[in-house]
């Protein structure tokens, strides 16, 4: 259960290092007033969705970390076997890198207000995640067909359940990010709107960016002693 | 005490708040079924939560004809038995207290306590709640499937949750899995709502140190629970792929009928992990929307200040951090380092700490108040006692030494049922009878409501004190009937008959809270904005019930905490959070 409890003080120490600013040592009987001594609310400047979008991705990332702990305890077992990591898988993970810088090259075309870049962006990042997604399909059943079933081992299952929720967070992704090009094709909202869309789709790439790139470190064997170690915590 | 005069308070700032774009209804459907208000999302929950959990109370009175009468009634045979408790223990735990007191009480409360329009994010909140109206209806289904729901009690360990010889192995596993799945898929859409809300939707002067406690309860336990619940959301998907596809995540080698299966190396342990990891802090995400709540209901009915405030906002925060690293204690037999089962001890006694600062603080707010024995007093004044008594074994469990001898045993179920069981149920009474009259512009009717209280009160402690004495003589739980054992004397048996009658008494109380929520909708007296002569924002709305967009024309500014009642010198006993001046004695 390491990884859990490294991700869990990673975000106590964000959520301690906002308390500390939010006046919780102020004796709110002795604050009497709108004004003066009580400045505002205290709340964020950011969009509710941006934050809406940051408490997301605190909860995805609490999901993959408890994986990664169940990945390490399972690991320890002496029935595991690696599976091989594929050239496609290889090839997969630079499509999802692309795809990403591509969203990102949107973001910023979408602050310069270049319309042709932003179109251009969002489809290059869409079409390159979707390929994504294709390309995981077909290693999927490039293992399976090289005898690496479901159920025969472990390791195995523990790489198509990642890759499947991996996957399934990208799909929700791409609704999300279909929404958002069909403002930037028909030019219906607002520009700073359309540009927070694009910057959370941006943002959400590159967490999940982020994500794939710990399971193909995993996959990999990069992380084992840190995976022992996590494996070894309370068993 | 800062004093603002009137002029200074007309020089408020502009609004930091804007006003959300409200989505206004254009048909009955959605208005009142598909609808994205906040307030009839609660409703939807609350009443879908109370029905649900009537279904839990029936499985509890049949659990009960078994334990008391065993034998005699034929239609209960032992997969029955363990279908009613893994039933019981399911729906209570989260489709019941979880989500009411955050889809409920939270879908209602925050915005209108925070001097919102309705939740930043009204479509997800919307949705939030048809998932988990569908997440009811797959666990419902599985009455209706062979085999029936699935027998492997609450805690749904593996490996004995999907062998054969499990009632619903067939089909209720699958469906409480994949239910379980839906709630908390449902859970973070809502979740996401109340975090977010109350982080930026706060209305001008409303700073969190000014927030009712009940905001904070259950704020803090909406950040519990998004993340804990994806802890048994993987564990859940984990078990059905174990179930479905034959993975052997949890699953170990096993024969089973002199038959080989083709699992091998599983970690039923690691299940417990994950589940535990969830199923702590879920002590907690129903504990604090109930403190927070009990705060608020104690000021206001004794009207008095909270005391320690900043302590109890800190106690909450406290507790909250601290549940995470708990959740081991639950697996002292299951086996662990035994430097690991101390540091588990060590830290299921510091949460001791925080919490029984809460407890002397409510008391203290008690202390030389001018105590009104409401009926959500009563049923306040009741938690606190209840909550304290629970606590207490929660205390001795903690400790490993004491624990190895109870834990399987009826002390341990007696534990549980005071401490998150009957404790969080009295605050959602005491809730419903403090809110019903905002929520529907009538009181709900007091001698009832008093009845009410004093069987389900004294009815509980008939049920569960008997039982911590059964625990403490070796009483095993889980079992379908006990036969001949040597170590359980014959009284036993007896005390076992009075538990089962206490419980369907109190049981009944509950028809007549029902009866009571449902004539009083009609009959009720007329409550008026303000019944309770209650400072906290969501009883200072232009209308009861609260119309759309809560607050007509403007937002509301706060001027105060939410706790100024018997301010001295003030003219009457209670200065609302929107006043801008004490109005003084003359």
């Amino acid at each position: 259960m390491g990884s859990i409890l490294l991700f869990l003080t990673l975000v106590g120490a964000i959520v301690a290092w906002w308390l500390a600013r939010q006046r919780l040592t102020a004796k709110p009987w002795l604050e009497e007033g709108p004004i003066g001594e009580v400045p505002g609310t205290g709340a964020s400047p950011l969009p509710a969705v941006t934050l809406g979008l940051g408490v997301f991705l605190v909860v995805v990332g609490a999901l993959f970390a408890l994986l990664i702990s169940a990945y390490s305890v399972r690991m320890a077992m002496p029935d595991w076997q690696a599976l091989p990591v594929t050239t496609l898988l290889w090839f997969n993970t630079a499509l999802l890198v692309a795809s990403s810088v591509a969203l990102q090259l949107a973001y910023v075309a979408a602050k310069g207000q270049r319309r042709d870049d932003l179109k251009l962006g969002v489809l290059a990042g869409a079409s390159l995640a979707l390929l994504f997604l294709v390309g995981q399909v077909l290693a999927g059943r490039q293992l399976y067909a090289a005898g690496y079933f479901v159920a025969t081992n472990p390791a195995n299952a523990f790489f198509y359940l990642l890759a499947a929720l991996h996957g399934l967070h990208l799909s929700g992704g791409l609704v999300a990010l279909g929404r958002t090009g069909g403002k930037v094709w028909r030019d219906s909202d607002r520009r700073d709107r359309i540009r927070l869309s694009v910057g959370l789709c941006a943002a959400y790439w590159h967490f999940l960016l982020f994500v794939w790139l710990v399971v193909m470190t995993l996959l990999m064997g990069w992380a084992n002693d840190f995976v022992a170690l996590c494996g070894r915590l309370f068993s | 005490m800062v004093d603002i005069s009137r002029g200074a308070a007309d020089l408020i700032p502009p609004a930091e708040v804007t006003d959300v774009e409200l989505y206004h209804a254009q048909s009955w459907m959605t208005r009142y079924v598909f609808c994205q208000d906040a307030k009839v999302i609660a409703i939807q929950y609350s009443l879908t939560a109370l029905s649900i959990g009537m279904l839990a109370l029936v499985l509890s009175w049949l659990m009960r004809l078994q334990l008391g009468f065993p034998g005699v009634f034929s239609f209960i045979d032992a997969d029955h038995y363990y279908q009613f408790i893994t039933m019981h223990g399911m729906i209570m735990v989260i489709y019941l207290i979880t989500a009411i007191f955050l889809g409920g009480f939270g879908n209602y409360l925050i915005p209108l306590m925070l001097g919102a329009r309705d939740m930043v994010f009204p479509y997800v909140n919307m949705l939030s709640y048809w998932v988990y109206l569908l997440a009811v209806i797959v666990l419902v289904a599985s009455y209706f499937v062979p085999g029936g729901p699935t027998g492997a009690g609450w805690t749904l360990y593996p490996p004995q949750a999907i062998l054969h010889g499990t009632a619903g192995r067939e089909w209720g596993i699958i469906l409480m899995l994949a239910s379980l799945i839906l709630f908390i898929i449902g859970f973070t859409m809502g979740g996401l709502n109340y975090v977010v809300t109350t982080l930026q939707a706060r209305t001008r002067g409303m700073t969190l140190m000014r927030m009712p406690l009940t905001v904070w309860g259950i704020f803090t336990a909406t950040v519990l629970a998004l993340l804990a619940f994806p802890a048994l959301f993987a564990a859940c998907v984990m078990l059905l792929l174990d179930r479905l596809l034959g993975t052997s995540f949890f699953m170990p080698a096993l024969v089973e009928m002199g038959e080989h299966l083709s699992y091998r190396g599983g970690s039923p342990i690691l299940f417990q992990h994950l589940f535990w990891f969830f199923g702590h802090p879920e002590v907690y995400i129903v504990a604090l929307p109930a403190f927070g709540i009990v705060s608020d209901l104690i000021s206001t009915h004794a009207r008095k200040n909270i005391f320690g405030y900043r302590m109890m906002v800190w106690a909450i925060v406290a507790i909250g951090a601290l549940s995470f690293i708990v959740w081991a204690h639950h697996m002292y037999v299951s086996g662990m380092h035994p430097y690991f089962g101390f540091f588990f001890a060590t830290s299921t006694l510091i949460i001791a700490i925080p919490t029984a600062i809460k407890v002397y603080n409510w008391v203290l707010t008690l202390w030389r108040g001018d105590i009104h024995l409401t009926v959500p007093m009563l049923f306040a004044l009741g938690f606190i006692v209840t909550f304290v008594n629970g606590g207490l074994t929660g205390l001795f469990l903690g400790n490993v030494v004491v624990d190895v001898p109870l834990s399987d045993t009826m002390f341990v179920v007696a534990h549980f049922h005071m401490v998150m069981g009957v404790a969080p149920i009295l605050v959602i009474f005491g809730a419903i009878y403090h809110w019903y009259p905002k929520i529907t512009g009538r009181m709900l009717d007091e001698t009832m409501g008093k009845i009410h209280f004093w069987v389900t009160f004294l009815g509980a402690y008939a049920v569960y004190f008997p039982m911590h004495y059964l625990g403490l003589l070796g009483v095993p739980r889980r079992y379908y009937e006990m036969g001949e054992t040597a170590f359980v004397p014959p009284s036993a048996a007896t005390l076992n008959e009075f538990i089962s009658i206490a419980a369907f008494i109190v049981g009944a109380a509950q028809l007549l809270f029902i009866y009571n929520m449902i004539t009083s909708l009609i009959r009720g007296k007329e409550a008026g904005g303000n019944p309770w002569q209650a400072t906290s924002l969501e009883w200072q709305t232009p209308e009861t019930p609260p119309g759309h967009g809560n607050w007509g024309k403007e937002l509301p500014v706060v001027h105060r905490w939410a706790y100024d009642y018997s301010v001295p010198g003030a003219a009457e006993d209670f200065v609302p959070q929107n006043q801008a001046t004490v109005v003084r004695r003359a």
